[in-house]
């Protein structure tokens, strides 16, 4: 049994030390144990890693942080929330927003003396960080797709349902952060779902609204593809077994697609999703933590052993799947129309960050949008926004709003801008490798130059660059993708179809920014000469041979190309 | 003289080697008197092991010799009373050093010729080995002192409010007791020996005048051994040592630049005990000399003769002259010259012009009251260098044969321009392998118990933290059953928490044992180390009951305020009277166990 296993089982529910942790005032940290479970709590512990050694020279400890990630199944918060997010991220966070690839905001830069005022206020707010971090269900996934109001509304209400259901048991987030009164059984509560020691792993679980795939439906560990037929929502094609995260230079992981198992209707969502998430809590493998997410359960068990046991579990059959077409995996930007004369307004927001800059006052522009607008907002799965539900009559002052503040990047970006990802990485994450959100604009802005070379500044390229092999910002799903390897370096993989249902595959290893751009100049040259009308960039490297096609990829990581 | 006689004077003799001698010196005329006082003197002296400081002298000797008496905290009264016991010495007075606190107070009514040198602290109090004697001569049981003859000198930091207080206050009671006045007080600055220097002068030729008319009789010469001669040659003539490591120790976003700085005394032949300080020669920053120059019009490389010292007036005012303290003389000097109204209205109001001085420096004055110097009278009138002394913040049985500092880098800015403090920004400028002059200064009222199992209090907030570096590293390696107790506290956790890492060590290694800590700035209420103490105080007076010893280091307000804290949480736990808190402190103090390091 790994150590974190016994760590949870012997947490007294995710309690551990915590108390002790938070009181001591000589350190701005917490005792090691505590930091495993804090992120049940919703939270990590982090430190400025641009000032580590800086203050190690200092004598001083690495300037201990915390990020707290919200649980807000698809995303979804009212006017009123945002304006006291918008204060929370100012009174006790670095001054940012930070919307997640999993509809989450994430604060950073909160100190531990701060940080259960913090999860206070976001009470208040009513927002949780309940198991948004840790072993257990993550932050529910919903397609953002505003074209479709009733289906999404429905759609949402199940995801909400879902989150709810598989939230922990344990008080000890109330008890810890909200001084809830202890109660008899605190510290040896009933996790009828769970058990003492939650999952095996994290568990996410998402939504999609055809044809768009917004939320990479296939990269989850349970996936749900709502059919819909005549404006109606039916059921949902049920996915298992897909996960972004890998190590560099370990075959035993590597990213996988989900599979499609069958359909359900919309009435037996929570009970299929309860079967798999328990047979994955007592199948998963809980000795070696890097094969303990369910895509190595899955594998290990063969997937038709496990499809069975699911819906033995679930007391029903699958139906056979329905026929399902994407056309694309991005984000409808700008106004599209709603419901009763109501509009959803999609703005780009570059890898998710809300901050305030000259020329690009985002916080600030948010929040005079919140004040005037009485409707709510949505994250979008590629760390965007929807100001949702506007009625029309505001459209004008919203518009104005968004041009004062620099929030129309959706209007100036490039195809390629507009559409890429990062995860956050350095200076906060402790996983990172490499840069990723604060290198995302140079490299863009290199990469545009290549590409306007070769007259595609137009070609809606996917790219998508993380920090670390473990995969926040889905990177095996990008068209281009670059994982970070060390400093400046990062591993260059292509070809993924752009509609979330294809993975990259490692193209060229530890390159820096010359080396990645000298290898993609002549595959764009070929791309820009040969491709054909509406043909991917992913697609036309397939066709062109340059790349092997990978669709389930168990060898993405063991096989490359020579370098 | 008979064995009576001799025994009266409470001699370091048994019983019956008291009436030998008495059968020795009666047969003895009063040349084989004194030639056998002398011989006895040599055999001493050729010993050469510490005489300790004669508590007890024959009654009827007291009037016939000199009392230099001393109250010092930092060594400049100590260093001054000795060199004038020396030149007493050696002039043929019969002379006695004393500390204030080993001075037996009922002697006092006997004394016939008594100077003091005495120093002024923070707010105007007197050193801590003067307190009882400051107490004792203002209470009610302070003699009559009809036939006594005086003379003090104050020493002090014109910078303070309280300049000289306890010098002027000493001075005043002694002539209200009765004594009489040979000169007046005088009252040296941190550049003392422009004052003290005549002073001497003065009182060695007063007390030959006087002693020499009554040294007809015999006395008994207490015997003195000389201070080590290194430790007073040091400070004139400091140690060149090499700087290892000067590293920035607060966070970046701080508002103070704190430095560590480290110290080779490889091959110096200094030492130092936990406690001590380390002198500092500055040199003033060669841009202020500049800007000195060019707002005087002088020329630097222009050689000038000035007591023993020929110089270019560059060297001058960068290695030998005070450029970032004014005096109120240099500013009554300035006055005369620049003709300013202004100025001298300032001068004319002693509040403001204090206020004025702690809050400037030389280019501020010349700058705003235009003057024409000479360079020969500018290197007359402005102050001597003097050396600046740091709480060392390291042990030698942790580090060797270095030393550590722990340095506060005292900067402002002026109409755009930066004012430094001399020392610290020196330091701050050195760079890996510079050379400095430096001395040890030896500070005895702040040593570690000898016993390590007895536990310690270290209060320490800011760069006051220094010496507890030390303790904690000495009674590390000591290893005794003694705990460590650190009160520390700063503006910032994040940014001011000096030594953090090491602290953290510590107390996981068992080397501290508690660590209680105050961060002023952190929002919310403005929390103090008082505070803290106060909030413990049942532990405080557990700790003081068993036996802790209590020291305290940093800002003179701040040892103030954890004094004051201190009388609450004794009454408050300790079931002490206020009258009897105040008591037991002193108590604590003369037995060495309340030790306070200010400044």
């Amino acid at each position: 049994m790994s150590a974190i296993e016994q760590l949870k089982r012997d947490s007294q529910r995710l309690r551990g030390s915590l108390r002790e942790s938070l009181a001591d005032p000589v350190t701005g940290a917490l005792a090691e144990p505590d930091t495993v479970l804090l992120k049940f709590h919703g939270s990590y512990q982090q430190d400025d890693r641009d000032l580590r050694d800086e203050r190690r020279r200092s004598k001083l400890e690495p300037a201990y942080q915390f990020m707290i990630r919200t649980r807000t199944p698809g995303g979804v918060v009212s006017a009123g929330q945002w304006l006291k997010l918008d204060a929370i991220a100012r009174t006790f966070g670095n001054g940012t927003l930070r919307l997640t690839t999993r509809q989450a905001f994430q604060f950073h830069g909160v100190i531990k003396r701060e940080l259960k005022t913090t999860l206070q206020a976001l009470n208040a707010a009513l927002i949780d960080s309940v198991a948004a971090c840790g072993d257990v269900n993550r932050n529910v996934l919903v397609a953002a797709n505003p074209l479709l109001p009733a289906v999404h509304a429905k759609v949402q209400q199940q995801a909400v349902a879902l989150s709810e259901q598989f939230l922990p048991r344990s008080r000890a987030y109330y008890e810890i952060w909200l001084d809830a009164e202890k109660l008899a059984d605190s510290g040896s509560e009933d996790e009828p779902l769970y058990g003492p020691a939650y999952l095996p792993r994290k568990f996410k679980i998402a939504f999609a609204v055809p044809p768009i795939n917004d939320v990479d439906v296939f990269a989850h560990d349970l996936g749900f593809t709502a059919i819909i037929e005549g404006g109606t929502l039916r059921g949902y094609n049920v996915s298992v077994g897909g996960g972004m995260g890998a190590s560099h230079g370990d075959p035993e992981t590597y990213p996988r697609l989900a599979d499609v198992i069958g359909f359900v209707e919309p009435a037996q969502v929570q009970a299929l999703a309860e079967a798999v998430l328990t047979c994955q809590r007592d199948w998963g493998n809980r000795v070696l933590r890097k094969r303990a997410r369910l895509k190595y359960t899955i594998d290990d068990r063969g997937l038709d052993v496990f499809a069975a046991e699911v819906q033995r579990r679930a007391g029903f059959a699958l139906a056979p799947a329905r026929p399902v077409v994407f056309a694309h995996s991005g984000d409808r930007f700008g106004w599209v129309e709603g419901e009763h004369g109501a509009g959803n307004l999609t703005l780009r927001l570059r890898a998710g960050r809300i901050a305030d800059q000259p020329g690009a006052m985002h916080l600030s522009g948010l929040r005079a949008i919140a004040v005037l607008h009485p409707g709510s907002f949505r994250l979008t799965p590629n760390q965007n926004l929807i100001v949702a539900q506007v009625p029309a009559a505001l459209r004008a002052r919203i518009d104005a709003l968004v041009a004062e503040h620099g929030l129309d990047r959706y209007r100036r970006d490039s195809a390629l801008a507009v559409r890429a990802m990062a995860c956050v990485a350095l200076p906060t994450c402790s996983l990172a490798m490499a840069e990723a959100e604060r290198y995302l604009p140079e490299f863009s802005a290199a990469l545009e130059q290549v590409l306007a070379r070769h007259g595609l500044l137009d070609a809606p390229i996917l790219l998508r660059i993380s920090g670390c092999p473990n995969g926040c910002s889905r990177p095996y799903l990008g068209e281009i993708a670059l994982i970070g390897k060390g400093p400046g370096r990062y591993n260059l993989h292509l070809a993924a179809d752009a509609l979330g249902q294809r993975l990259n595959r490692l193209y060229r290893e530890n390159l820096d920014q010359a080396g990645i751009l000298a290898a993609l100049d002549p595959l764009l040259a070929r791309y820009a000469g040969e491709r054909e009308s509406g043909e991917g960039f992913g697609d036309f490297l397939l066709r062109a041979g340059v790349m092997q096609s990978s669709q389930t990829a168990a060898d993405i990581e063991a096989t490359h190309e020579p370098t | 003289m008979s064995a009576l006689a001799i025994a009266k004077t409470a001699p370091p003799l048994s019983a019956a080697h008291t009436e030998q001698l008495a059968q020795l010196l009666a047969g003895l005329d009063s040349a084989g008197l004194l030639w056998a006082s002398g011989f006895a003197a040599g055999l001493a002296h050729a010993r050469g092991d510490a005489v300790p400081a004669l508590t007890t002298h024959p009654l009827e000797a007291i009037g016939q010799r000199l009392t230099v008496l001393y109250g010092s905290q930092t060594g400049n009264a100590q260093r001054i009373a000795h060199r004038l016991a020396a030149r007493a010495e050696a002039a043929g007075v019969p002379v006695r050093l004393l500390r204030a606190d080993a001075y037996p107070l009922r002697e006092l009514k006997d004394e016939r010729l008594l100077y003091v040198v005495i120093s002024t602290q923070g707010d105007g109090d007197p050193p801590e080995d003067a307190l009882g004697f400051v107490e004792f001569l203002q209470g009610r049981k302070a003699p009559r002192l009809d036939q006594l003859a005086f003379a003090v000198l104050g020493l002090g930091d014109s910078s303070y409010p309280q300049f000289c207080a306890v010098g002027r206050l000493l001075d005043q009671r002694l002539a209200d007791l009765g004594g009489t006045r040979l000169f007046a007080c005088a009252e040296a600055d941190l550049d003392s020996d422009a004052v003290a220097v005549p002073w001497l002068d003065q009182a060695q030729a007063k007390a030959e005048e006087r002693l020499r008319q009554e040294s007809q009789r015999a006395t008994v010469t207490p015997l003195r051994r000389a201070p080590p001669a290194a430790a007073i040659a040091s400070r004139e003539q400091p140690a060149l040592v090499e700087l290892l490591a000067n590293q920035r120790i607060s966070g970046r976003d701080s508002s103070r630049d704190v430095r560590h700085i480290e110290l080779s005394l490889t091959g110096s032949g200094l030492t130092y005990q936990p406690g001590d300080a380390l002198g500092v020669w500055p040199h003033n920053d060669a841009g202020l000399v500049t800007r000195i120059l060019d707002a005087l019009a002088l020329d630097g490389e222009r050689v000038l003769s000035h007591g023993e010292h020929s110089l270019p007036l560059r060297q001058w005012l960068s290695e030998r002259r005070e450029l970032t303290r004014l005096s109120r003389g240099l500013i009554a000097a300035h006055a005369a010259r620049a003709g300013s109204a202004e100025l001298d209205a300032l001068l004319a109001d002693g509040e403001a012009v204090r206020g004025w001085l702690v809050e400037h420096q030389v280019l501020d004055l010349i700058q705003r009251w235009p003057a024409v110097w000479s360079a020969q009278e500018l290197v007359a009138a402005l102050p001597a260098l003097t050396p600046r002394l740091y709480s060392i913040a390291s042990s030698q049985a942790e580090v060797g044969d270095e030393a550590h500092l722990t340095v506060a880098l005292v900067q402002e800015q002026r109409a755009g321009e930066d004012r430094f403090g001399a020392a610290s920004h020196y330091l701050a400028q050195q760079p890996e392998g510079a050379r400095l002059g430096v001395f040890i200064e030896a500070n005895a009222r702040f040593r570690l118990p000898a016993d390590p199992d007895r536990d310690v209090i270290m209060i320490g907030p800011g760069t006051g933290v220094a010496p507890f570096r030390g303790f904690v590293q000495q009674r590390a390696v000591a290893g005794g059953q003694g705990r460590n107790w650190l009160l520390f506290g700063a503006r910032r956790f994040r940014d001011d928490f000096y030594y953090q890492r090491e602290w953290q060590q510590a107390l996981q290694d068992g080397h501290l044992d508690r660590l209680d800590l105050a961060f002023s700035r952190d929002g919310g209420e403005r929390v103090y180390v008082q505070q803290r103490l106060l909030e413990h105080g049942q532990a405080v007076c557990e700790w003081l009951h068993n036996g802790a010893h209590l020291y305290v280091c940093g800002a003179v307000a701040m040892g103030k305020d954890v004094h004051q804290a201190l009388l609450v949480l004794l009454t408050a736990h300790a079931g002490h009277s206020g009258e009897q808190a105040e008591a037991y402190l002193r108590d604590l103090q003369q037995h060495g166990r309340y030790a306070r390091d200010l400044y």
